[in-house]
C-alpha cells in the first residue's frame, strides 16, 4: 500500500470525429449545429489519461480512480454506456454545457471544486490526469488551471509514460519539440499529468467491468449538480468553417515513372 | 495604455533565444506598433545576459530570470519566474511563443497573476480591440476571439510569424529577483531517437504523411509492409523530408497488425496528433479526413498519390493527386532521388 495513488482523471466529451461539425451562433454564443444529437465519444487524449490512470491504479494495491467529467447528463450517460465497459472507475459528473467554446478559466474552477469535494480522496497520493489538450477547445490549459486551484504545482504536460518507484517518487516523459521526450523525475505525489497517447491501447470492452461501474454511474448520474460557466469576458468575434478550397488537379493518366519525375520536379531536390 | 510584454526563452545550447521566442518578439513588437503600447521583453535563462544581445535593436525594455535553476524547463521554476517577469512589467497583455516550455506554464501564471489565457492563436488583429484567431475542434472550426479582462495571455503557434533578427549587440537588462518554492522535480535528460532514426524533423521543407495503405493487401494479395518501410525511410533520407501517420497506421502496433516499426504517436497527425507546419506535403496511401483535413491545415503546397480517384478527402483539399500505386511510385521517386530505391 506504500505507493497507493489516488488518480482523478479530468475527460470531456467530445463529438465522434468522424462528425461533419458546423458551428452556429445562438443566444449563448457559439456552438454546433445539432450539437446534443451528434454521437459523442470520451475525449481521446483524455481516454489515453483514464486507460493510463487504470493501469497504474492496478499495479498499486490500494489505488482508486475517479472520472470527473462535466457534460449535459443525457449525453454523459450516453457516452458512458461504452466507457464503463474500459476500466474500473468511479464517476463524478457535473451537469454542464457541451462543446469547446465556453471559457477555459470556468471549466476549470467546476472541476476543482467538484474534486474537492470527492469524498475519501487524499489530496497529498493526488494524481490529477487530463488529457494535454481536447479535442474541442484545444487549448490545453484547463487541467493546468485546475492544479493550480489545487494547489499543485508540479505539473507535466503532453505525457506518455509515467513509471512510479518504491520510494514514492515518480518518473516522466513529457513530449517536446522535435519528435523527443524529456525526462524528469518527481520526488512524489501530488502532481498534475496531461497526458498525450501513452502506450496502452484501447482496452476490450468488458460487460462485466460495465455492469460493476454502472452500479455506481448512475447514482451518480441522478445527483450530478449543475454547473453554469461564466464567460469571464471572452467574447467571440466570429466563429466559422476554413473557407479555403483548393482546385484539385487529378492526374489519372501518368505512369510511375512520370510522376516520379513530377514529385522530384516539386520537391525540387535533383 | 497596454502594457505589452514578450516571455521569451532559451533553446537547448542555453545562449540563443528559440526560433519560436524570436517570432513572439517580431508578433510583439507589431502588435506594441499598433497599439501604441509600450513593449517589454522577458528572458528565462539560466545566462539570459548571453541570449539578450540579438534584441539590442528592438528598442523594447528587457527583463531577464537568470540562474542555474532556470535553465532546466520544469513547472515550478518557469512558472515563478514568468510571474515575476508579468509583475515586474505590469504587464496587461503577455505574448509567449507556445512551445512545450510555456506551454506547460503559461495558464498557471495567468491564473496566478489573477488573469486568462487563449492558446494556439495563428493571428492577431483587430483594430478597435486586441482580436485573436485560433482554431477549435482540432482545425476544424476558426475563431476570432476577444477579451477585455487584463492580464490577457496569449500563446502564438509556431511558424504563424517571421523570426526576429537583429543585429547582436551590448545591451542592458534588468534582472528580476525570484523566489522559489522548494523543487521537487528534476529534469534527468531527453529521450530522442538517434540521429538516422528521427522521423520527425519540425524544419524539414516537406512532411510525408503515410496512411494505413501501406500495409494493407496490395494487388497480389499480400501485405509488403517491409517494402514499405524501406521506400518510406529511403525517401526521408533522400529528401531530408518529416514524417506524418494516419492514425488508423499508427494504431496498428496495438492490433497484432502489420506494421512500419519506426512509426510512433509521436508520427501522428490529424484529430489526435499533431498539425505540423511545413511548406509542402505529399500524402500516400491517405484515404480519409486526418490527413487531408485536419493534419493538414497548415501545409501550403500539397500533393497526394492514392489508388481512389473518387477519394472525397483529397477533392479540393489537394493541389494535385496523382492515381496511381504508391509503391511503384514511391521507388521510382527514391531512385531518381538517389536513394537506392529506398534501400
Amino acid at each position: 500500500m506504500a505507493n497507493a495513488v489516488h488518480i482523478v482523471v479530468c475527460a470531456g466529451i467530445v463529438p465522434d470525429p468522424l462528425q461533419t461539425l458546423e458551428p452556429i451562433t445562438g443566444p449563448n454564443g457559439p456552438g454546433l449545429k445539432n450539437e446534443m444529437v451528434l454521437p459523442a465519444v470520451l475525449d481521446p487524449w483524455a481516454a489515453s489519461a483514464l486507460y493510463e490512470a487504470a493501469s497504474l491504479a492496478a499495479k498499486n494495491p490500494g489505488s482508486k480512480v475517479w472520472l470527473v467529467s462535466l457534460g449535459p447528463k443525457a449525453k454523459l450517460q450516453q457516452v458512458m454506456m461504452t466507457v464503463a465497459q474500459k476500466v474500473h472507475f468511479d464517476l463524478v459528473p457535473i451537469d454542464g454545457p457541451i462543446g469547446g467554446f465556453p471559457d477555459a478559466h470556468s471549466t476549470a474552477a467546476a472541476l476543482a471544486g467538484a474534486i474537492n469535494a470527492i469524498p475519501g480522496l487524499d489530496k497529498a497520493k493526488l494524481l490529477l490526469f487530463g488529457g494535454w489538450e481536447s479535442a474541442t477547445r484545444g487549448a490545453g490549459v484547463t487541467l493546468q488551471l485546475t492544479g493550480e486551484l489545487l494547489s499543485i504545482t508540479d505539473q507535466f504536460q503532453g505525457v506518455d509514460q509515467i513509471d512510479l518507484r518504491d520510494d514514492g517518487s515518480f518518473e516522466v516523459l513529457e513530449r517536446v519539440e522535435g519528435g523527443k521526450h524529456q525526462v524528469s523525475v518527481c520526488a512524489g505525489t501530488p502532481a498534475v499529468l496531461g497526458w498525450a497517447t501513452g502506450n496502452l491501447a484501447e482496452p476490450r470492452n468488458n460487460p462485466q467491468v460495465g455492469m460493476v461501474n454502472m452500479r455506481t454511474i448512475m447514482p451518480a448520474l441522478q445527483k450530478a449538480k449543475p454547473a453554469t460557466l461564466a464567460a469571464n469576458g471572452l467574447r467571440y468575434v466570429s466563429v466559422g468553417l476554413p473557407k479555403q478550397q483548393r482546385t484539385t488537379r487529378v492526374v489519372k493518366d501518368l505512369t510511375p515513372d512520370q510522376i516520379a519525375a513530377e514529385l522530384v520536379e516539386w520537391i525540387g531536390a535533383e | 495604455m497596454e502594457n505589452l510584454l514578450v516571455l521569451t526563452h532559451v533553446d537547448e545550447t542555453g545562449s540563443a533565444l528559440t526560433k519560436a521566442s524570436l517570432e513572439a518578439v517580431t508578433a510583439g513588437r507589431e502588435l506594441a506598433a499598433r497599439l501604441g503600447a509600450s513593449l517589454t521583453i522577458g528572458i528565462v535563462a539560466a545566462d539570459a545576459a548571453a541570449a539578450a544581445g540579438v534584441l539590442a535593436s528592438t528598442g523594447a525594455r528587457l527583463l531577464a530570470v537568470s540562474g542555474e535553476a532556470f535553465a532546466q524547463p520544469r513547472y515550478t521554476s518557469d512558472a515563478a519566474a514568468c510571474e515575476a517577469l508579468c509583475r515586474a512589467a505590469a504587464a496587461t497583455i503577455v505574448l509567449a511563443p507556445g512551445s512545450s516550455r510555456f506551454s506547460r506554464v503559461g495558464a498557471g501564471v495567468a491564473h496566478r497573476l489573477g488573469g486568462f489565457i487563449d492558446t494556439h492563436i495563428t493571428a492577431l488583429g483587430g483594430t478597435e480591440a486586441v482580436e485573436a484567431t485560433r482554431w477549435f475542434y482540432r482545425q476544424r472550426v476558426e475563431a476570432v476571439l476577444s477579451r477585455d479582462a487584463r492580464p490577457w495571455f496569449l500563446l502564438l503557434d509556431a511558424g504563424t510569424h517571421a523570426a526576429f533578427a537583429g543585429e547582436p549587440a551590448a545591451v542592458a537588462v534588468e534582472q528580476v529577483s525570484v523566489e522559489l518554492p522548494p523543487l521537487r522535480t528534476t529534469v534527468t535528460g531527453i529521450h530522442a531517437p538517434k540521429q538516422d532514426a528521427q522521423t520527425i524533423r519540425p524544419n524539414a521543407k516537406l512532411l510525408l504523411v503515410a496512411g494505413a495503405g501501406w500495409t494493407k493487401k496490395q494487388a497480389d494479395g499480400k501485405i509488403h509492409a517491409e517494402e514499405a518501410g524501406d521506400l518510406i525511410l529511403g525517401f526521408l533520407r533522400a529528401a531530408g523530408a518529416s514524417l506524418g501517420s494516419s492514425k488508423s497506421l499508427v494504431d496498428q502496433r496495438g492490433e497484432d497488425q502489420p506494421v512500419l516499426p519506426f512509426l510512433t504517436h509521436l508520427n501522428q497527425i490529424g484529430q489526435t496528433g499533431a498539425t505540423p507546419r511545413h511548406a509542402m506535403g505529399l500524402s500516400t496511401c491517405c484515404h480519409g479526413e486526418e490527413p487531408h483535413v485536419v493534419g493538414w491545415r497548415f501545409i501550403a503546397d500539397r500533393r497526394a498519390i492514392s489508388l481512389d480517384p473518387n477519394c472525397g478527402w483529397t477533392r479540393g483539399k489537394a493541389d494535385v493527386v496523382y492515381i496511381a500505386d504508391a509503391f511503384q511510385v514511391m521507388a521510382k521517386v527514391n531512385a531518381l532521388l538517389g536513394a537506392g530505391a529506398g534501400k
